[in-house]
C-alpha cells in the first residue's frame, strides 16, 4: 500500500497574529476553546494513517514544543516514524540554499530515511476536520506530479487576498496559479507529491538560488508540471490575521459550524489537560457561547469563548470576546470585543471594550 | 526489583446494589462527577502520593474497565519497572478457580507481589470517591510500629449501624471491631483502607487459604485472627469527603454533593488533580435557548434547554425548551424538545424522545435510564 509522511511547514507564518504571536509562533496560538491552530493540520494527517510527521520551525517554538511533547496526544510516538520537529539546527559549512530550502537541505537524510514514497505538505493557517485518504487516492488515480487541495468560500473576506488563487481545465489541471481577489477557487495550502520530485526539485531550486519551495519550485513549474486539484467539501476556516482569527472563532458560536467542524467527523485531538467539568453557579447567566473544561462561573458570558480553567466573578460580564487559559475575571468587570491571552487577570470594576472589527488584544500574563 | 510498598486495587466487586448501574458494568467502571469513572479516584490518589506499583484486581464484567485502565497511562503508571498491572483470576497447572473474597484475591496473587519483594501492603478499593495521601498513612504506619494500619472515617452517631466500626484506645490502638453494630461504642468507620506488613500478612493468608470455613475476607477472617492474636492493629484518622456510592440513592447523592458550595475545591483542585481519559470533544456549546445554573457541563455537550443542579458528562446534548433538575446525564445521552427530567440518571448513550416527562419524587429511589429498560420505564 502506497503511504504519505506529512510535512508541516511553518515557514511562511510567522508573527501575524500581533500580541498573541509575541511569545509563540501561530502555530501554537489557542484555537476554538481548547485547541492550537496546529491541531486541526496535525490531526488530519494522524487520522489519515500518516506515521510520521517533520515540522519545519524558525523561531518561538518553545510553547510549540510544550504542546506537541512525544506527539502521544496525536498517537504519534512511534517506534517507527512518530514526530519530528526541525528547527533550524543549520551546520552545513557549502550550504548555500535559502528560505525554506534550508530545511529541505538540511533534512535530506531525514526525508531519504523515510519509509513512505509520498509527502503531504500543509501549513497550519487552513482550519478544517477531516481524513485526505480520498485526496490522496485521488492523486494516484489521476496520476498527478503534485495535487492540491482546494475550497471555494461563498463570500470573501480580508484572509483570502494573500491565498493563492487557481484555474483548472474542466478534468481538474491547474491552468493557473495567482492571486486573482476575484477568484473564489482558494489554494488551501495542502498539498501531496512524490518524494523524489520533492528532493529533485529542491535541488534544482537551490541550484537556481530559489528562496521559496512551492512559488519558485511548483507554481514556476506549472507547464512542466501535471498540477491536480482536490476539492475540499467541508467546513474550514483561513487564519492568517487578527480580524481573520477573532471572526473564525466567533463562527464557532453558532451551532450548525460548531457541528459541521467537530462532529461531522472524529475528534479534532489536542494535548489533554484534565481538567474538571465546568461549573455554573447559582448567579451565571451564560448564552451562545463556547466553554472548555475546568472554568468556574459566576457571572454572565454572553457571544464568547472560554478557554480552560477560566474563573468569571459575580457580576462580572464577559461579551463577544476569547479569554484563554487560566484567564481570572473578578467581579463587576465588564468586557466587550477583547481577546485575552493566558493567565491574564482583570481585577474589580475594570472596564475594556474594543471595537468590533478590531478586538483589544491583552499580552499573556498581564495584570489589569 | 525491590519497592518498599505495594498496592492493592481491590476492583473486582459486582456493585450488585447498583442495580441497572452495574448491569454489564464493573462497579469501579461506573461513570462519576461528569467525567471520571469511579476507579479514577483511587488510581489519581496513588499517583498524587507516588504509590507507582499498583496491582488492580479484577473479575467481575471487567471489559469496560479494563479499556479505561488499559496500562495506566493517565495516572502516569505506564512505567518502566513498575507501573499499573491488570490482576485478573488465571488458572494454572493446579487447575484455578475465580477470586472467592478480598483477601483470596491477594492470595491468589503472592507471585506478583513477591516480585517487587515489599516490606508493606497497602489495599485499596476501587469503590470509594475521596482524596488521600497514602503516603502520610504509610508514615504513621511506619511510627506508630504498627502491624497493620486501618483508616478510619468518623461517621454521624446515628449511621453507625451502617459501617465496620473499630473500637480503639485512645492512642487509637484498635481492641474489637463490630460490623454494622446496632449499639455502637464508637463512631470510627473502617474506609476500607489497610497497611500490612507484608512479612506478617503473607503467614495469616496461608493459614486462611487452607481454612474450609473461611470467607476468605479481610474484614471477617484475617483482621480478626490479627485481633485474637493480640497484633499491633492501629487507626489512621482520616479528614476530608470521603463517599462509598454503594446504592442508586448514595450515587445520586454523590453528585449533588459535587454541587455544593462546601465541596467547589473537591474537583476543581490544583494541588489534588483527578485524572481520567479525554476524548478529545470540543469545548461545550451553550447556545441562545439555555439556562444554566449550578451544574457541572463536560466537553462536547450541546445545551439548548435549562439545566439546574445537573451534571452532563461528555457529548450530551439537551434540546430546545428541555428541563433537566438533579439529574445525571451519562455520555453520550440524548434528549429531545420539551423533555423534563428530575432525579434521573440516563445512562450511556439512552436517547430521550420529545416531549417525555420523568420525574422521581423526593421519596422514591432516583430513576436509573438506560437502553435495556427505557421502554418500560418510559411507558410506566
Amino acid at each position: 500500500m502506497e503511504t504519505m509522511m506529512g510535512l508541516i511547514n511553518l515557514e511562511h507564518e510567522h508573527d501575524f497574529l500581533n500580541e498573541l504571536t509575541y511569545f509563540r509562533c501561530g502555530a501554537a496560538v489557542p484555537f476554538g476553546g481548547r485547541f492550537r491552530m496546529i491541531d486541526f493540520t496535525l490531526s488530519n494527517m494522524a487520522k489519515s494513517n500518516i506515521q510520521e510527521v517533520a515540522i519545519f520551525t524558525r523561531n518561538k517554538y518553545r510553547s510549540l514544543m510544550d504542546h506537541l511533547g512525544s506527539g502521544a496526544d496525536w498517537d504519534l510516538d512511534r517506534r517507527h516514524g512518530g514526530l519530528f520537529i526541525l528547527p533550524p539546527d543549520w551546520n552545513d559549512p557549502t550550504d548555500i540554499s535559502k528560505g525554506d530550502l534550508k530545511y529541505f537541505h538540511n533534512n535530506l537524510d531525514y526525508f531519504e530515511r523515510g519509509k513512505s514514497d509520498y509527502v503531504l505538505i500543509s501549513g497550519s493557517q487552513f482550519i478544517s476536520n477531516t481524513v485526505y485518504d480520498k485526496m490522496f487516492q485521488h492523486h494516484l488515480d489521476r496520476n498527478a506530479d503534485v495535487t492540491i487541495l482546494t475550497t471555494t468560500y461563498e463570500t470573501l473576506h480580508s484572509e483570502h487576498n494573500a491565498c493563492i488563487k487557481v484555474v483548472q481545465d474542466e478534468d481538474g489541471w491547474v491552468t493557473c496559479l495567482n492571486n486573482d481577489t476575484e477568484n473564489a477557487h482558494i489554494f488551501t495550502g495542502v498539498y501531496i507529491l512524490r518524494k523524489s520530485l520533492l528532493l529533485d526539485l529542491v535541488k534544482d531550486c537551490i541550484a537556481n538560488h530559489k528562496s521559496h519551495f512551492f512559488l519558485d519550485g511548483i507554481k514556476a513549474n506549472l507547464e512542466r508540471l501535471n498540477i491536480q486539484t482536490y476539492r475540499y467539501e467541508g467546513y474550514s476556516a483561513i487564519v492568517n490575521s487578527v480580524e481573520s482569527y477573532y471572526r473564525q472563532n466567533m463562527a464557532l458560536l453558532d451551532t450548525n459550524a460548531y457541528k459541521k467542524l467537530f462532529f461531522d467527523s472524529t475528534p479534532i485531538m489536542t494535548k489533554v489537560g484534565n481538567q474538571p467539568p465546568t461549573k455554573y453557579r447559582g448567579t451565571s447567566i451564560v448564552t451562545k457561547s463556547l466553554i472548555a473544561t475546568g472554568c468556574v462561573i459566576d457571572g454572565s458570558v454572553e457571544n464568547s469563548i472560554l478557554f480552560r480553567g477560566v474563573h468569571v466573578g459575580e457580576g462580572a460580564s464577559v461579551k463577544n470576546s476569547i479569554i484563554m487559559q487560566r484567564c481570572k475575571i473578578e467581579p463587576g468587570v465588564h468586557l466587550e470585543n477583547v481577546i485575552l491571552d493566558k493567565d491574564v487577570s482583570i481585577s474589580k470594576e475594570q472596564i475594556l471594550k474594543g471595537a468590533k472589527e478590531q478586538p483589544y488584544i491583552i499580552a499573556k500574563r498581564t495584570i489589569i | 526489583m525491590k519497592k518498599e510498598c505495594v498496592t492493592m486495587l481491590l476492583a473486582g466487586g459486582a456493585g450488585t446494589r447498583l442495580g441497572a448501574l452495574t448491569q454489564n458494568l464493573a462497579k469501579p467502571a461506573v461513570p462519576f462527577g461528569g467525567r471520571y469513572r469511579i476507579i479514577d479516584f483511587a488510581l489519581s490518589n496513588c499517583l498524587n502520593s507516588h504509590m507507582f506499583t499498583v496491582g488492580v484486581l479484577t473479575q467481575y464484567s471487567p471489559l469496560e474497565l479494563h479499556k479505561h485502565i488499559g496500562v495506566g497511562k493517565p495516572w502516569d503508571l505506564d512505567r518502566m519497572h513498575d507501573g499499573l498491572t491488570t490482576l485478573s483470576p488465571f488458572t494454572e497447572h493446579t487447575g484455578g478457580n475465580w477470586y472467592l473474597g478480598t483477601a483470596d484475591a491477594i492470595t491468589k496473587n503472592r507471585t506478583y507481589i513477591e516480585g517487587y519483594d515489599p516490606d508493606y501492603l497497602l489495599v485499596i478499593s476501587g469503590d470509594h470517591i475521596y482524596h488521600m495521601d497514602y503516603d502520610k498513612l504509610l508514615r504513621h504506619h511506619k511510627k506508630t510500629q504498627a502491624d497493620v494500619t486501618i483508616s478510619v472515617l468518623e461517621v454521624p452517631w446515628k449511621e453507625t449501624s451502617r459501617f465496620g466500626i473499630l473500637n480503639t484506645t485512645d492512642d487509637l490502638r484498635i481492641y474489637d471491631f463490630e460490623e454494622k453494630p446496632l449499639h455502637a461504642k464508637s463512631n470510627l468507620a473502617s474506609m476500607g483502607i489497610y497497611i500490612f506488613n507484608w512479612n506478617v500478612l503473607k503467614d495469616y493468608l496461608e493459614k486462611d487459604a487452607t481454612d474450609p470455613d473461611s470467607d476468605h475476607d479481610f474484614g471477617k477472617n484475617i483482621l480478626p485472627a490479627m485481633l485474637a492474636d493480640n497484633l499491633r492493629l492501629y487507626a489512621y484518622r482520616f479528614e476530608g469527603y470521603w463517599k462509598d456510592v454503594g446504592t442508586i440513592e448514595s450515587y445520586w447523592e454523590a453528585h449533588m454533593d459535587l454541587l455544593a458550595e462546601d465541596l467547589e475545591r473537591f474537583l476543581n483542585n490544583n494541588e489534588w488533580r483527578t485524572y481520567s481519559h479525554d476524548s478529545n470533544f470540543p469545548p461545550q456549546l451553550i447556545d441562545e435557548h439555555a439556562v444554566v445554573h449550578q451544574s457541572l457541563v463536560n466537553n462536547g455537550c450541546i445545551v439548548s434547554g435549562t439545566l439546574d443542579h445537573s451534571i452532563l458528562f461528555e457529548n450530551v446534548q439537551v434540546g430546545k425548551g428541555a428541563t433537566i433538575k438533579q439529574s445525571i446525564l451519562h455520555p453520550g445521552v440524548r434528549v429531545g424538545k420539551n423533555v423534563y427530567l428530575e432525579r434521573v440518571i440516563a445512562k450511556e448513550d439512552v436517547v430521550i424522545p420529545d416531549n417525555t416527562t420523568l420525574i422521581a419524587s423526593d421519596d422514591q429511589e432516583p430513576i436509573v435510564l438506560s437502553i435495556e429498560n427505557q421502554k418500560k420505564m418510559m411507558n410506566a
